[in-house]
């Protein structure tokens, strides 16, 4: 197990496998992303509430999730790089900060789109859906960070503090709901045993998540393959790898 | 399998694409996802050449 974390840790063993890894899971991807959407746009019903303007869930229920669990990645590679000082971790948490920005810049944008025809407005300064856009500052913020530094360990370091200190937020979004009346609606599936929604309407939004999770991981490998490279350009695997 | 075709059979294009009359928001809604899931691939894949050029020529500059 050691020996595997180790191995893992080495920028050129992850370079290595990151490409046909990637590739795999951008096939996945592709498959979940073609049922989810067969499934959710055409073999589902319409909500016998909200008629066919519920079919924005299948975008905006997986790319909440993945606003969080992107960010927690960043935060936990941060909190393991501020400890061991691991090179990869860095890589990871750099390499997802753009990704998980643009899911939680989806999650806001599906979210008020689907507000205007159920609410009757796009925005309200409510708990959910302000913390959720605390969340995309911190991204920013994050993101604002890593080009302010021009030595990458500097940049990492500060960055998985302002993350650290972030995660404060997910615990307040997630709750959000529960704790503060709100026109969001509470959660759909977070009782899996007893869902509150049909068969034919979850399975779709199952695969939409698992789209969205393999898109994250496809995306976050090319990302770091690129970062490894530019933190590894003076090692001599690296030289090899581009003169081939 | 037979959902699957039920589906195809049930729906109508006109269908599909008014949504029950909420065309817009949906519609919107997808369209701009694709365009943001499409630029984080596109943005992804352009920063990986650029870094591997800017590689290359550091090392030709070397050598010369």
């Amino acid at each position: 197990m050691y020996k595997w974390i180790h191995q893992f840790g080495s920028p050129k063993y992850f370079y290595d496998i990151s490409i046909p890894l990637s590739k795999w899971i951008a096939i996945v991807c592709a498959i979940s992303f073609i049922g989810g959407l067969y499934g959710g746009l055409v073999l589902a019903p319409a909500d016998y509430q909200q008629g066919d303007s519920f079919r924005i869930i299948y975008l905006h229920v997986p790319a909440a999730w993945m606003s969080l669990f992107v960010y927690l990645v960043i935060a936990f590679s941060g909190a393991v790089s501020l400890i061991w000082h691991i090179k990869i971790t860095d890589i990871i948490a750099r390499a997802s900060a753009p990704i998980g920005a643009s899911f939680t810049f989806l999650a806001l944008v599906t979210g008020a789109i689907w507000g205007k025809p159920m609410w009757g407005t796009y925005w309200v300064w409510d708990a959910r859906l302000t913390s959720e856009l605390i969340l995309l500052f911190l991204y920013l913020g994050y993101i604002a960070l890593q080009s302010a530094f021009s030595d990458k360990r500097i940049a990492a370091r500060a960055g998985a503090i302002l993350v650290l200190i972030g995660v404060i937020n997910i615990p307040i979004i997630h709750y959000s709901v529960e704790w503060w009346s709100t026109l969001h609606q509470g959660p759909t599936i977070s009782k899996l045993d007893k869902p509150s929604i049909h068969l034919t309407m979850l399975i779709p939004l199952l695969l939409m998540v698992l789209a969205f999770k393999t898109f994250y991981i496809t995306t976050l490998l090319i990302r770091a393959r690129s970062e490894i490279l530019g933190y590894e350009y003076n090692s001599s695997w690296v030289k090899k790898y581009v003169i081939k | 399998m037979n959902i699957i075709l039920r589906g195809l059979k049930n729906m109508s294009l006109n269908d599909f694409f008014s949504m029950g009359g909420y065309a817009v928001y949906v519609w919107s809604a997808y369209g701009i996802s694709f365009i943001v899931l499409f630029l984080n691939i596109i943005l992804a894949i352009r920063n990986e050449y650029k870094t591997l050029n800017e590689i290359k020529k550091r090392l030709q500059n070397n050598k010369k």
